[in-house]
């Protein structure tokens, strides 16, 4: 399993560095995103009843997981039309290659490539919303914990779709919901990083870490049902 | 062997109670109309298109069984009208992922690039860069590395230069001699006779007709 993990993510790392996608157009949409974002919120206005905090700042947390998980979609999606524009998935089973070796190889390179985008939409976050980090221990281990999440999740989402001819639309349909919980649970913990007590947002970072391992086990056990599916 | 098999592609069904019975190493030609049937006949053989009813046997392998079916595919080499081919790579990246997947022996790829015409300015182009005729040969390259004991060949002259279809000829006949057995679905009835396959000819998605002389 995990020499087809490794297999497939080399390839899926090897594809996107040479196609630029990630760098050339899932980066910056996060960051028009981000920038976008920033215009519907006046950087003056300052949050009541608290210590000179802006309501830019305040909600930072949540535009740049919204920023992030936006993205990420574009990464997903691309995923596995590599795989569904030339057969490449009927060829990946005749190859007998694992399934779950398949699943942690898509997850693993989606991973990857979430990391660098969570590392410079979060940078322009910090920058552009003026946000400081309180708790970078539990930043950081909500950053691993919700890249792990989105990426299990996400892969195993959009196999669903991967055999559609409508799956660039109805992945995003099928993940969001999904990947709701993330979204609050990354959000909060978050906030407790930046600008909270660091005790509020571990069980946070323990419900993402519970969540990613939930979706890697199904994706390890349901991905090769997937693939017959697809 | 294929006893009743039907295959249903959403509710229709591509395969409708098809007869046949392969022997081992023979080279078949499989003719029909567009739609007939013949391309679901290969991936069926290929344990890719589902068994919906009927029961069948391949390489003996239990079409019906999902752990039979994967064991099946190792043995397999299936040339359709996709080419399997990631865009970004180059044709050399493409064949060394594959040869990997499939466990072939790493001496193989430029053994087969040489003998696919790869190995020149080929190897390191892009394949999206490629024509229709050199993603063929990069795929048959594919192919050939995880040497089979069955091949599924779909329309494999299409796209090909004249070189290109004294190549496929050529692999027809060597894995014959090699002991695997062949299936070609094609239009170019002469050609694939002249290697010296029997003939069955689908129609509706049965095989309504199976001869060593083509009418």
């Amino acid at each position: 399993m995990l020499r087809d993990a490794g297999l497939v993510a080399l390839k899926d790392l090897r594809i996107e560095w040479t196609s630029r996608i990630l760098t050339a157009q899932v980066l910056p949409f996060g960051l028009l995103v981000l920038i976008l974002f920033g215009f519907g919120i006046s950087p003056e206005r300052i949050v009541q009843g608290r210590d000179r905090r802006t309501v830019l700042e305040d909600v930072s947390p949540a535009l740049f997981w919204l920023a992030v998980l936006f993205s990420s979609l574009l990464a997903l999606g691309r995923a596995f039309a590599i795989e569904a524009e030339d057969g490449n998935l009927d060829a990946l089973q005749l190859a007998g290659l694992d399934p779950a070796g398949v699943f942690l190889g898509k997850m693993l390179a989606i991973s990857a490539e979430l990391v660098v985008l969570e590392l410079v939409i979060g940078g322009g976050a910090l920058l552009l919303y003026g946000a400081t980090i309180e708790h970078p221990l539990l930043l950081v281990a909500v950053l691993v914990a919700t890249t792990f999440a989105l990426s299990a999740a996400g892969t195993l989402y959009a196999a669903l779709g991967a055999g559609i001819r409508v799956r660039d639309t109805l992945v995003p349909l099928l993940v969001l919901p999904v990947l709701a919980p993330v979204l609050l649970g990354a959000t909060r913990a978050t906030e407790s990083a930046l600008y909270g007590s660091a005790s509020d947002g571990w069980p946070w970072a323990g419900f993402l870490g519970a969540f990613a391992l939930l979706y890697l086990g199904a994706g390890i056990l349901f991905f090769g049902s997937l693939l017959e599916e697809s | 062997m294929l006893d009743g098999v039907v295959s249903l592609i959403g509710r229709f069904p591509a395969l409708a109670g098809i007869n046949l019975r392969i022997e081992a190493s023979e080279v078949i030609l499989l003719r029909g109309p567009n739609g007939a049937g013949k391309s679901t006949l290969l991936r069926l053989c290929a344990g890719l298109a589902p068994l919906s009813g009927g029961s069948g046997r391949v390489l003996g392998h239990d079409l019906g069984l999902r752990s039979s079916r994967r064991l099946l595919r190792r043995q397999v080499g299936l040339l359709g009208h996709k080419t399997s081919l990631y865009d970004e790579l180059s044709v050399e990246q493409n064949i060394r992922f594959w040869a990997k997947a499939n466990q072939a022996d790493p001496g193989m790829v430029d053994v087969v690039m040489d003998r696919f015409g790869l190995a020149g300015r080929l190897r390191s182009v892009k394949v999206s860069g490629l024509s229709a005729g050199q993603r063929r040969r990069t795929a048959m390259a594919i192919v050939v590395c995880r040497r089979p004991s069955l091949w599924l060949l779909d329309e494999p002259h299409s796209g090909l230069d004249q070189e290109g279809r004294g190549l496929v000829d050529n692999l027809v006949l060597d894995a014959a001699a090699a002991g695997a057995t062949v299936l070609v679905a094609s239009h170019e009835v002469d050609r694939v006779v002249d290697l010296g396959a029997r003939t069955v000819t689908i129609a509706g998605g049965r095989a309504i007709a199976e001869s060593p002389d083509v009418a």
